[in-house]
């Protein structure tokens, strides 16, 4: 992840400038970068996790990513400047020394000036990692920090000149894969776990994946890359199109992941494709109509609290019917609802659309927790024992049994939306999208589209709304904040406005990783950000841009 | 054919008229062009005849019939279509989306079929680029686009705002050839124009707007002759 974020930091920045010069900014940069990654406690806290058992904590890769950046970033620089592959490697491991320093100041200041009463971070802990073992910065430890660096960055350079570019595209693919390999020990663990023989304490440790695994996995990926390339095949990132092969692979990941791993992996698999439905719903108003809706949350909420309220068997309870009843109730309603938003804020456009839609949503929010509404909805005690689903008399209860429960019905929702998008409903929405004085004198009419919309993209979120209630079994007004519309907007803009496979895989990204990377506490949303940011850069048209998005950017 | 006849027509924006009281006729079969200065009200005649924009007071009758009432959508399907200024076309949809989303109002898909293929014969350039992002084609086969856009709703009437913008003069040429082929399909045809000696040389009829109001009107001949006309807009010495 880091590896990204660099790069793209100084592709925002770079400008040409004499090769020496710029390796020692690359160098200087990288390494404030470093010690600001120590300094906030990313280090501390991501060493506790490895990639290779015993052998690099994902801190350890970090803080070499870094230099191994700052050095290749450096030595492309000099290289297109015309200089010698020889004297290229020696700016990159120039470029890592600053590194390697920038650090060494740190570990120096760290122990002889005591800087830990203001900056916490600055621990011995800190201190014994980054000087391989010891807790006083001696100068032979200061040392052989200076030349790991070096080291580090002189390998990033040589990577970036000496290496031809295919087998530096094989490496650069193979680190990542064994990085990802480490990254998700858990879900591969508990997927390797139904293999007979103990294979999973033979690949994973306690901590990540261990050393001769990992090693295999990184020759066989290298291998497979060389050889594919060798073969003539272009990979799918280099033509722009994904194979058939990715999207099978995806499906079939999709369908048995929580079958195979353990129940956690399933529960933000569930997580994930409830706002998958939510997802789809938003990119009904927003990616085909143009519609942009920070209150969509409350879509959400009117199908939580509609199943709440006909499922539920404590006081509140109105009814106490089955979910396959309340269902399609709370997918009405939720309908209705977006009539009813959409009805006020139809005339007001863009930035104010944003603004009217945001206090709607809050209005929703603000209601469900209020006292008068209380002997109603439960007030900030919400309503408790929703009853599970029961199918064939067996009751829903696994979080893999309720998250097929949500596939299918994503899988119905991206039916109907991508039929939608492709009638003459979905082609008003894009003219509306596109221009709305233009739609109108081609004859489209924008209220009912619009109310089309708003009243589509509702009910898809008032099914995860549904879905919701009986997975966590009761409803609190604190679940409907406005973090979730966000969530919504960023799953879209993230996998592509537009798109419908963005929307799985955006709600995979935004959704999934945080919740499997829980274990490094705060530190996740830092790289959440981090990541939206550098996505931004990097791929502004999103993960699986739409069609016609991808169109345009290769046009442009 | 269908006749357009505009009444007294006012547009306001806030405190400011735009179009004051206005009253001409764009007869039925023919093209009737609407000259005048920048600021002197022509896109906004063309936006109260489409409904984009609302009128203060005033009629708008279609042989007869009162459209003024009307939402803009429905206008379409009365038969007023408008290829507005600066084409706005959807840029990030091809050629061929483009002409299809102007068939919007249309059920009949044979006949809409045909209206495709009479337009890239009447605009042969668009064979060439209709797969092709229509953000990114020429100006000039833009406003082709644009043209063949609203012919696609088939209507009897088509308003055409500045369609020769920007372009070079050939493409001037073929674009106003254009408009005559389509009015001799027996399209009535309201061309708004700063190019005042083009539009009135095409024209069977022709009015002057200035300032909101309509100060001079007759057939185009007459009105490229006419001294005021001449000076003002011709660019002559009275």
């Amino acid at each position: 992840m880091s590896f990204n974020v660099v790069t793209s930091s100084f592709r925002v920045v770079r400008r040409e400038r004499e090769a020496g010069a710029e390796a020692l900014r690359i160098g200087l940069i990288a390494g404030v970068a470093a010690v600001l990654f120590c300094l906030i406690g990313a280090y501390v806290a991501l060493d506790k996790r490895d990639v290779v058992e015993g052998v690099a904590s994902f801190a350890a890769v970090a803080l070499a990513a870094i230099a191994l950046v700052a050095g290749y970033t450096s030595a492309a620089t000099a290289n297109r400047q015309g200089r010698t592959p020889r004297r290229a490697v020696l700016l990159a491991g120039g470029a890592g020394l600053a590194v390697g320093a920038c650090l060494a100041l740190m570990v120096l200041a760290t122990t002889n000036l005591g800087i830990r009463t203001i900056l916490v971070a600055a621990s011995p802990a800190l201190v014994r990692a980054l000087t391989f073992g010891t807790t006083a910065g001696s100068s032979g430890q200061i040392f052989l920090l200076l030349a790991a660096g070096f080291g580090l960055g002189a390998i990033g350079g040589a990577l970036a000149t000496l290496v031809p570019e295919r087998l530096r595209r094989a490496i650069i693919r193979g680190v990542f894969v064994v990085i990802f390999a480490g990254l998700f020990r858990d879900v591969f663990f508990s997927i390797a776990s139904n293999l007979p023989g103990g294979v999973d304490r033979m690949i994973y440790g306690s901590a990540g994946i261990r050393l001769w695994p990992a090693i295999l996995l990184f020759a066989a990926v290298v291998a497979w890359t060389i050889l594919r390339a060798a073969a003539g095949k272009p990979s799918a990132a280099r033509t722009g199109g994904r194979s058939k092969l990715s999207i099978v692979l995806l499906v079939a990941t999709v369908l048995v992941l929580p079958l195979i791993t353990s129940d956690f992996v399933a529960q933000v698999a569930m997580l994930v494709a409830l706002y998958m439905l939510m997802g789809m719903g938003l990119n009904i108003e927003l990616g085909l109509a143009g519609l942009v809706d920070l209150g969509f949350v409350a879509f959400f909420a009117v199908g939580a609290y509609t199943v709440a309220l006909l499922c539920s068997n404590g006081p509140l309870a109105i009814a106490d019917v089955s979910f396959w009843v309340a269902l399609p109730v709370a997918i009405v309603l939720a309908a209705v609802s977006g009539l009813v938003f959409g009805l006020p804020v139809l005339r007001v456009r863009g930035d104010y659309l944003a603004m009217a839609t945001l206090g709607l949503g809050e209005i929703v929010r603000v209601l469900v927790l209020s006292d008068a509404l209380a002997p109603v909805l439960g007030g900030s005690q919400g309503i408790i024992e929703i009853d599970r689903p029961v199918l064939a008399g067996i009751s829903l209860n696994t979080p893999a049994e309720l998250y097929y429960l949500a596939l299918i019905l994503a899988g119905a929702v991206a039916f109907i939306s991508w039929r939608l998008q492709h009638a003459r409903i979905g082609r008003a929405w894009l003219a509306i999208r596109e221009d709305e004085d233009v739609a109108q004198a081609l004859g489209i009419d924008p209220v009912a589209s619009k109310l089309v919309a708003y009243s589509v993209g509702a009910a898809f979120a008032g099914a995860a709304g549904a879905v919701f209630a009986v997975l966590v079994g009761s409803v609190f007004p604190h679940s409907f904040q406005l973090l979730v519309s966000i969530n919504v907007l960023a799953i879209l803009v993230i996998g592509g406005l537009g798109s419908l496979p963005g929307v799985l895989v955006g709600a995979m990204v935004l959704i999934g990783l945080p919740e499997l990377l829980r274990e490094f506490g705060e530190f996740r949303y830092l790289f959440y950000g981090v990541a939206l940011v550098a996505m931004m850069h990097i791929r502004p048209e999103g993960l699986w841009p739409a069609e016609s998005t991808k169109r345009e950017m290769a046009d442009a | 054919m269908r006749t357009l006849d505009v009444r007294d027509l006012t547009v306001a924006y806030g405190a400011i008229s735009a179009v004051r009281s206005a009253s001409f006729t764009a007869a039925a079969g023919k093209i009737t062009a609407v000259v005048g200065a920048n600021g002197a009200g022509k896109t906004t005649v063309l936006n109260a005849i489409s409904g984009l924009r609302d009128v203060r007071a005033g009629r708008i009758d279609m042989d007869g019939q009162d459209i003024g009432a009307l939402p803009p959508h429905e206008r379409v399907r009365a038969g007023i279509a408008q290829v507005p200024e600066g084409r706005r076309l959807f840029g990030r949809m091809t050629v061929a989306e483009n002409l299809e989303i102007g068939a919007f109002v249309r059920q009949d898909r044979a006949k809409v079929r045909q209206d495709i293929e009479r337009i890239l014969v009447l605009f042969p350039r668009l064979k060439e680029r209709y797969r092709q992002l229509a953000g990114t084609l020429s100006g000039g086969e833009q406003q082709m686009v644009a043209m063949g856009r609203a012919m696609m709703a088939d209507p009897s009437v088509l308003l055409l705002d500045e369609p020769t913008m920007g372009l070079a003069p050939q493409i001037v040429d073929l674009v106003l050839e254009a408009v005559q082929a389509i009015n001799a399909q027996g399209v009535t045809v309201l061309l708004v124009e700063q190019n005042a000696y083009r539009a009135l040389e095409i024209a069977d009829q022709a009015f002057v707007l200035e300032t909101g109001e309509v100060t001079l009107s007759g057939s185009g001949e007459e009105l490229l002759s006419h001294p005021r006309v001449r000076s003002a807009y011709l660019g002559h010495d009275a």
